[in-house]
Parts: structure tokens; C-alpha cells; sequence
């Protein structure tokens, strides 16, 4: 009965059709369940101090677990100001880089430093930390800092940023960690995208006497301006809510201070190094407000990059 | 990463608890808490094993992981630096009891100085940590230290930056001995440090010591005297300069009037005595009075009795101080007559 032998195929695979879109979509949606809960409980769990402080807390920069009087002023300033430095380094090193791998190294070169950049990568954030503190901290502490004191903490605006003891460590030095740490996902996705730049469009850029920089300016990045926004977006990410190598270097003091030079403290490191020991609930529970800050902040970074993509997607074409 | 790691430390211990169940002759007893007394907890747990085949596993995961842990009875026993007062144990049924003492050190960084050479007054040690005196070479350091060659350089504060027993028994001591540190600070095992930067662990301090220049934390003993750093003297009570030894740790320790009925609740910070060294504590660990693991609860004690007749050498090769016996004695007693089982009867004969 050949007829009731394909019926019942076309029966088998309809059901197994079935069976893998609902697998799929179950694994899709649970990954949304599953963000809705740390959500939900990060809300429950910082409920009590919410409650306590109110927005209050977002702009005090008191941090006292004596009395129990908390504020999130200093780790969010210390999360974006060690972020903030690390890409101001970062994206123009993983640009140069990017362009070097992509436009101008010899050929037989490209490989060997993609991979080596590719590797730093791969490396775990705490041995970053332990080198930042063991061989980076003291150099700087001996070499660097003095420097900056005599000669940029002398100028009149920027001046204040850069006084201070020279200890090696402090929001700089885990600024200058954290941006050592994306550069490698930031030069890896800009050079994969510059990769894909049709080589049709870069020849007809030379061939109309284009310099090097113009082409990469004019043409390439233009081209790929996505991707790259897509890689310093993921970079940020990285720096934002990196935890074991800022511990190290940061200081971990619950002081607010305009110099770079001197300690500070960022949400990852206050978890990292409070969470275990803090007595009580209204501690407990403002560190997880804490948590919650740095959820929120990772989610408007990413809805704005999202924004901006989408503003730069409509522009495309109307401006000349 | 400490949160997973908490995880992973209920996951341990949850499957060390079903493996005690599952085999009920080789006895396996968990226990959790300070940093301080994890070597010689290590120590006796591995002698012990070789003696009597039971193992004692012991996570250092810091005083208050320890106070959290024998509350949600994830272990059998906690340990804690900063004693819990009688309230605070009778709301959690808990009894409590103290092991070892040791002493909290001060260690600098300042070149030319060798270790105990420098000299520190209580009230300018004080200042130090309130940032009232920043650079080393002030007049009230220079004061007491004569001879030495003081730099014209700030002063670097090392904290803890997470909260622990070391900083409980330090800013106890240090509200002891400055009222203005009292009324801007206070004591606990974390508090709003007025200045400096702060170092995970005791290790974190040390190694922040070691490689910033004109810097000064503190540690406990052990750490100063294995890494070999440069600890100071300090003013005590009777306003003589010691150095931190054992025997000036057990001179504070000679003034606790250890009692049972308190818990054992005894802070051992300023204590009088010309050889008294100032900062001393005590280490204390957390039982269930009513335990629900009888067995598991008579193993800890058993543990114990063990390590106070058989211990004190292995603990003061690791640079604590044992208790008296007379305090031990009291310790026994109060096992008998506190921790009991569900039908009132008690646990240790």
C-alpha cells in the first residue's frame, strides 16, 4: 500500500516539523523567561533599599554599612569613567589595527597577528588583573604617574584629573586594564568587517586618485559602520560589567574623587568584594540594587547603540 | 564571581551533606567561615583525618558567609571573627564558642624602615586612618621615632575592601582609642573608611602594601610573618611600645573574662597589661543549639575537644595563640549544658 505508506511519512515528518518549531521557539522564549526572572528577582531582592532611599540613591555618594546609609553615586561613576576611558583608548588602537590587518600589513603577516589578537581574547579576564596589579601597577606607579603629576596635573582644566600620590593604582590604571582587555573584540570585529568591503568600491576610490585615509575614511568605513558601532557596543558591554580585573587595580575605595589617579570603586567590584560579608538587609539588599543599576546601564547602552544604527540606517543615501 | 562561588560552595556542601547521608560510618563534617583561622583549621582537619578517618571540610569564605551559612544550616558549623552578641545568638539558636586568639599587625612600606621599627601612638595611628595626619614625616609620627629617617611623603591607607573579622577587631580598637573615630566611623567588619584604598583579603592588603610605596594596612600576624613585611610597634593601654608576639597576644588575652553564659562574647581590642599587645581577637565558631543532625553536630564537637587537647602546638607553629585550660574546661561545659538534642538531651558527655 504505497499511497498509506507516504500518508504516513507526510504525518511523521508534519509532527516532527511541529515538535522542532516548538523546541525552538521554547528555547527562544526561555531565554526571555529566563531574563524576566533575574529581572524580577533583582527587583524583589533590592525592594528594601528602594524602598529605603528611593532615587536618592542613584545621586548619594555616601556608602556606610555602620549606619546603614547607601549610595550608588560613586560605583556608577566609577563603572562609566573606567568604561569610558577604556574605549577612548580602545577604539582608536583596534582602529589602527584593523586597518593595518586589513589594508596595509604584508600578506604573510596577517594571519599570524590576527590569530596572536584574536588569543589576548581568549585570555581570562583575572589573569588581566593579576598582571595589572603585579607588573603594571608599580611601572606606572614608578614611571608614569610622576610624570602626569609634574607635567599634566600642573595644566589648568584637566590638571585636577591627574594629581594625586602616584600608587599605580586607581580608576586610570583600571581604565588603561579594561581597555587593554577590549581591544582585542574591538579589532577583531572591525576587521572583519572591513574584510568585507567590496574590493570593487576601494579600487574605484584609488583609481580616482583616493589617498590611503581617504579611502579608509570615505569608503570603508562608511561601508562598515555598523559592524564597527556592533564592536565597540560589544566592547562596552565587556567593560562595563568586567569584575575580577577591575577589582584588582581600581582601589576599591567608596570615595569620590575628580583625580584619575586616586581609588575608586565600580558596581562590579563593590559586588565582588561585598556581597560575601554583608551583614543585614538593607546592605544586602542595596548591593543588589547595585546589580540592578549595572543592568539597567548595560540595556541603555545597548538600546542606544541600537538607536543609533537606526537614525544612521535612514540617513543612508540622503546626505550627499 | 564571589556569588558563584557561593553557589558553588552550597552546591559543595549540599553534596557533601548527601554523601554524609548516604555513608553513615565515614562521617564528613562541613563548616564555613573566617579567613583568619583557615590554617589551622586546615591543619587539624588533616590530622585529624590521618588519626580518625573523619574529614572536616572547612570553605573560608569570610566571617559573615560563615554567620549566613550555619543560619540557612547549610554546614554544621560556622566561624566567625566578630563574635555574635547573646541576642543576636539566641535569635538564631545558635551557641557559640572560641578556639584560637590572635592579633591584628600594622604593616608599612616606607624604605629604610625595618620591620618593628617604626612606633605608632594609638591616637596618631588613629588619625592616620581619619586622614587627619597624611604625610610620614609629621611632627606626631617623628615624635616617637626618633633615630628614624622619616620621607617627606603622603601616607598611603590600606583598608580590607571586603568585610571581615581583621577589620571588626582593627576599627573596634581603633574606636576604642579615638573618640572621634567612634563618633565619624565606628566598628564593624565593614565600615565608611574616611580614606585610603582598599585590598581584597588579607593577602589583597599585603600585596597592596608590598608594592605601594609609603603605604601602611593591616593584617592579621600570620600574613606580616610569612611575607616577612615590615609590622611596627604600637603604644597599648598602659602607653608601652610592643611588638606583636605571641606572648604579648596571650598578655591580652589573660584579661578576657571568658563566660559561658554570653556566649563566649569577648573582645580582647585595648586590653590592660605593660606586655599587652592592642589588638588582639579572639575566633570563634557557631553550632546549633538543636542541631538536626545529631551525628553530624557530635562530630564537630568531637572535632574540637580533639584540636584543644591535641592542637595548640600545630596552632602555635601557625603563629596563634591556644586558649587557657581553664577556658577550655568552660567550653566543655557549656557543650553539655547548651546543645541539645530534640528531646532536651544533650549531645556531648
Amino acid at each position: 500500500m504505497p499511497m498509506f505508506s507516504l500518508e504516513a511519512r507526510h504525518k511523521r515528518q508534519a509532527m516532527f516539523d511541529l515538535l522542532f518549531r516548538n523546541l525552538t521557539r521554547i528555547s527562544a522564549f526561555g531565554v526571555l523567561v529566563l531574563l524576566a526572572a533575574i529581572i524580577a528577582s533583582l527587583i524583589v531582592g533590592s525592594m528594601p533599599a528602594i524602598r529605603e532611599f528611593g532615587f536618592g540613591f542613584l545621586g548619594s555618594s555616601e556608602w556606610d554599612p555602620v549606619n546603614d546609609k547607601f549610595g550608588a553615586l560613586i560605583p556608577i561613576v566609577g563603572t562609566l569613567a573606567t568604561s569610558g576611558i577604556a574605549l577612548l583608548i580602545a577604539i582608536p588602537v583596534s582602529f589602527g589595527i584593523a586597518i593595518f590587518l586589513t589594508e596595509l600589513s604584508p600578506r604573510w603577516l596577517r594571519r599570524p597577528l590576527g590569530i596572536a589578537i584574536e588569543l589576548l581574547a581568549g585570555i581570562p579576564s583575572i589573569i588581566y588583573g593579576m598582571w595589572g596589579l603585579f607588573v603594571f601597577a608599580p611601572l606606572f606607579a614608578e614611571h608614569v604617574q610622576p610624570w602626569l603629576n609634574d607635567h599634566v596635573g600642573v595644566m589648568p582644566t584637566i590638571g585636577p584629573f591627574f594629581s594625586g600620590p602616584p600608587m599605580g593604582i586607581g580608576i586610570l590604571t583600571a581604565g588603561i586594564i579594561l581597555s587593554i582587555m577590549v581591544i582585542p573584540f574591538i579589532a577583531s570585529v572591525m576587521r572583519d568587517v572591513f574584510e568585507i568591503v567590496p574590493t570593487l568600491l576601494k579600487e574605484s576610490a584609488y583609481g580616482l586618485g583616493a589617498t590611503t585615509w581617504e579611502v579608509l575614511w570615505r569608503v570603508v568605513l562608511p561601508y562598515t559602520k555598523i559592524g564597527v558601532v556592533g564592536g565597540i557596543m560589544l566592547g562596552l558591554g565587556r567593560a562595563l560589567g568586567e569584575t575580577m580585573a577591575v577589582t584588582f587595580v581600581i582601589g576599591n575605595a567608596h570615595k569620590l574623587s575628580q583625580s584619575l589617579l586616586m581609588p575608586g570603586n565600580s558596581i562590579s567590584s563593590a559586588l565582588a568584594n561585598e556581597f560575601n560579608e554583608a551583614v543585614g538587609d538593607l546592605y544586602t539588599s542595596s548591593l543588589i540594587e547595585l546589580g540592578l543599576i549595572l543592568f539597567f546601564i548595560t540595556f541603555v547602552v545597548l538600546s542606544l547603540s541600537r538607536y543609533m544604527l537606526y537614525k544612521l540606517g535612514q540617513r543612508e543615501g540622503k546626505v550627499a | 564571581m564571589n556569588r558563584k562561588f557561593m553557589q558553588l560552595i552550597r552546591v559543595i556542601t549540599a553534596t557533601a551533606a548527601l554523601a554524609t547521608v548516604g555513608t553513615s560510618q565515614a562521617a564528613n563534617i562541613t563548616g564555613a567561615g573566617a579567613t583568619f583561622p583557615y590554617p589551622v583549621y586546615a591543619k587539624w582537619a588533616e590530622t585529624y583525618k590521618a588519626q580518625t578517618g573523619v574529614e572536616i571540610n572547612y570553605q573560608s569564605i569570610g566571617s559573615g558567609g560563615g554567620i549566613k551559612q550555619i543560619q540557612a544550616k547549610t554546614v554544621d558549623f560556622g566561624a566567625t571573627d566578630a563574635p555574635l552578641n547573646p541576642n543576636e545568638l539566641a535569635l538564631g539558636g545558635l551557641a557559640q564558642f572560641p578556639v584560637v586568639v590572635g592579633g591584628v599587625v600594622l604593616i608599612v612600606n616606607i624604605a629604610g624602615v625595618a620591620p618593628g621599627q617604626l612606633k605608632l601612638d594609638d591616637k596618631v595611628l588613629a588619625d592616620i586612618y581619619l586622614g587627619k595626619i597624611t604625610k610620614w614625616n609629621d611632627p606626631r609620627i617623628a615624635a616617637d621615632n626618633a633615630g628614624v629617617t622619616l620621607p617627606d611623603e603622603a601616607i598611603v591607607v590600606v583598608h580590607r575592601s571586603d568585610g571581615s573579622g581583621t577589620t571588626f577587631i582593627f576599627t573596634t580598637y581603633l574606636s576604642q582609642v579615638s573618640l572621634d573615630w567612634k563618633r565619624s566611623v565606628g566598628g564593624e567588619k565593614a565600615v565608611s573608611w574616611p580614606v585610603g584604598t582598599g585590598g581584597k583579603g588579607n593577602e589583597g592588603v599585603a600585596s597592596y602594601v608590598q608594592r605601594i610605596k609609603n603605604s601602611i594596612g593591616y593584617v592579621e600576624y600570620a600574613y606580616a610573618k610569612q611575607n616577612k613585611m615590615a609590622h611596627t610597634q604600637l603604644k597599648n593601654r598602659d602607653g608601652q611600645f610592643v611588638s606583636p608576639s605571641d606572648d604579648n597576644f596571650k598578655a591580652a588575652a589573660a584579661n578576657a573574662k571568658w563566660s559561658k553564659d554570653n556566649g563566649f562574647y569577648e573582645i580582647l581590642t585595648n586590653e590592660p597589661g605593660k606586655d599587652s599587645w592592642p589588638i588582639t581577637g579572639a575566633t570563634f565558631i557557631l553550632i546549633h543549639k538543636s542541631p538536626e543532625k545529631i551525628e553530624n553536630a557530635k562530630e564537630v564537637l568531637k572535632f574540637f575537644d580533639w584540636a584543644y587537647t591535641n592542637g595548640d602546638k600545630m596552632a602555635s607553629d601557625l603563629d596563634y595563640v591556644p586558649l587557657p585550660a581553664n577556658v577550655v574546661s568552660m567550653i566543655r561545659d557549656a557543650w553539655k549544658t547548651q546543645i541539645k538534642d530534640s528531646a532536651g538531651k544533650a549531645i556531648w558527655k
